[in-house]
């Protein structure tokens, strides 16, 4: 490796630092390719010079860090992404939950919202909606205020439309949302049973007895330490026949909890505790 | 055990570590063109970034490993990239590599219009083998990966390009050698065998 590049990844590391110990929001265990390719893009479009002076000027200056915050944590999210995933929890998952009195849903990291949205329809044309509960966190709270609001941009629906359609939906897509300008404006009756909070996954802990836990495209920008951590997090957060779900590229598989889990669904990143006896 | 046996055969002093590749949609046939003639105990470790639709299932992997001698399959999150391995990029993932040889991947918005993009993998193996590296850009109707081959070169590794009359699409080749003095610019024909032959060097 040659001295400038390792004098990058030293300074890099230090912009972490910095930013954990002046605002408590954790990087230092992301997975840092992703990182440092988002803080030197911010570099490359502020007027910074330096890593040092990008540093001094975090240090210095709460809003520039504000806009950096919202560059590191990727909030890149769809309704109803992968649809042959939404497919299974439709056709497999609910139908085994719902033999519980009561169902409790976990999505954590949910960005602005997109998934929560996807979730409660699929517990509604179930007709499990009333006896379940969503619990939507994220560490973000300005992506938390725009899934609360459940406002998403209309050009979205057409193919929000195909993908739910993809996912198995019979119903009328539009009668979910009200248009409004260039906004769609998510049901009231798709919200209530929602409690969104702020929950950080680095730092906080286990987070009540969940039957389904829906964690996608978050763990990717994890290194492999954090990913442990998390893993056991929701090991702990699981009602004992509680499903994990997963992105499609993410894996229990590398982990050193991969004992704790089952893939239980082929093809889909929908797991299972196992319980030893 | 096959894999402990592939990882064997492989000497220290190999002067290249991995190639990255690069093309955008359409470019199959120019991927099977380098690959037939890779043996299955190849030395190096090669990534593919090929733009394509968002939905497609691994069809793509599985056809080239059934028509290749070296195995073919899709990167997975974390995972050891190890020699003798072709790894493709995950449809609708921005790839990334990490300084212990892993892969890492990301959703964040479109690069040149594309996830994956070129440009982010090659950038991001840069950082990581410097002149171990080797870059390829083959046919496509883009610019992605002009950005990253000059970033690999800068890094002192090597360029390569499809020659533009050979390419399907000439648009992406051209623009890499506008951006990048390239160290070999050959028709498709030309370029596994080149590639065996860089497997060698010291």
């Amino acid at each position: 490796m040659d001295s400038t590049n390792e004098n990058d990844r030293i300074e890099f590391d230090l912009i972490l630092q910095a930013i954990y110990q002046k605002y408590g929001y954790d990087f230092r265990d992301y997975a840092k390719a992703s990182i440092r390719r988002r803080l030197r893009n911010q570099l490359s479009k502020s007027n910074l010079k330096t890593i040092s002076e990008m540093q001094h000027k975090l240090l210095n200056d709460k809003n520039f860090f504000d806009r950096l915050l919202l560059d590191l944590t990727i909030n890149v999210t769809e309704m109803f992404r992968d649809p042959p995933f939404f497919k299974a929890i439709r056709e497999i998952v609910l139908s085994e939950l719902k033999k519980q009195p009561f169902i409790k849903v976990w999505h954590a990291g949910c960005s602005s919202g997109e998934e929560i949205y996807s979730t409660a329809i699929l517990l509604k044309e179930y007709g499990v909606y009333e006896s379940s509960l969503i619990y939507a966190t994220d560490t973000n709270e300005l992506v938390l205020d725009k899934a609360k609001a459940g406002i998403f941009p209309i050009e979205k629906m057409k193919d929000y439309t195909v993908n739910y359609r993809k996912a198995g939906g019979l119903a009328s897509f539009a009668d979910y949302y009200t248009a409004r300008y260039d906004n769609a404006i998510m049901d009231n009756s798709l919200k209530k049973n929602i409690v969104f909070s702020n929950h950080n996954l680095v730092t906080d802990s286990v987070f009540g007895e969940m039957d389904l836990i829906m964690c996608r495209n978050v763990l990717i920008y994890f290194n492999r330490e954090l990913q442990d951590r998390v893993f056991r997090l929701f090991r702990d957060s699981f009602h004992p026949d509680g499903f994990l779900c997963l992105g499609s590229k993410e894996t229990v598989r590398f982990s050193s909890l991969s004992e704790d889990f089952e893939n239980v669904i082929e093809n889909e990143k929908i797991y299972r505790r196992i319980v030893s006896h | 055990m096959t894999q402990k046996l592939r990882n064997d055969y492989i000497t220290k002093d190999n002067k290249y570590k991995v190639i990255v590749i690069g093309v955008s949609t359409g470019g199959l046939k120019a991927i099977k063109a380098i690959l037939s003639v890779l043996p299955s105990e190849f030395a190096l470790s090669i990534i593919i970034v090929m733009h394509r639709h968002k939905e497609t299932d691994g069809y793509l992997e599985r056809s080239l490993d059934g028509e290749c001698k070296i195995h073919v399959k899709q990167a997975d999150e974390k995972e050891e990239i190890k020699a003798g391995i072709v790894y493709v990029a995950p449809p609708n993932y921005h790839l990334l590599i990490e300084d212990n040889g892993t892969f890492s991947m990301s959703v964040e918005g479109h690069v040149n219009y594309a996830r994956p993009s070129i440009d982010v993998v090659f950038e991001s193996a840069a950082e990581v083998y410097g002149k171990e590296l080797i870059g390829v850009i083959l046919t496509g109707a883009n610019k992605d990966g002009s950005r990253g081959l000059k970033k690999i070169k800068e890094a002192g590794g090597l360029a390569i390009v499809q020659t533009p009359e050979t390419s399907e699409v000439a648009e992406m080749p051209r623009a890499a050698i506008a951006a990048v003095d390239p160290d070999y610019v050959l028709p498709l024909d030309e370029l596994g065998l080149l590639l065996r032959k860089l497997e060698s060097e010291r």
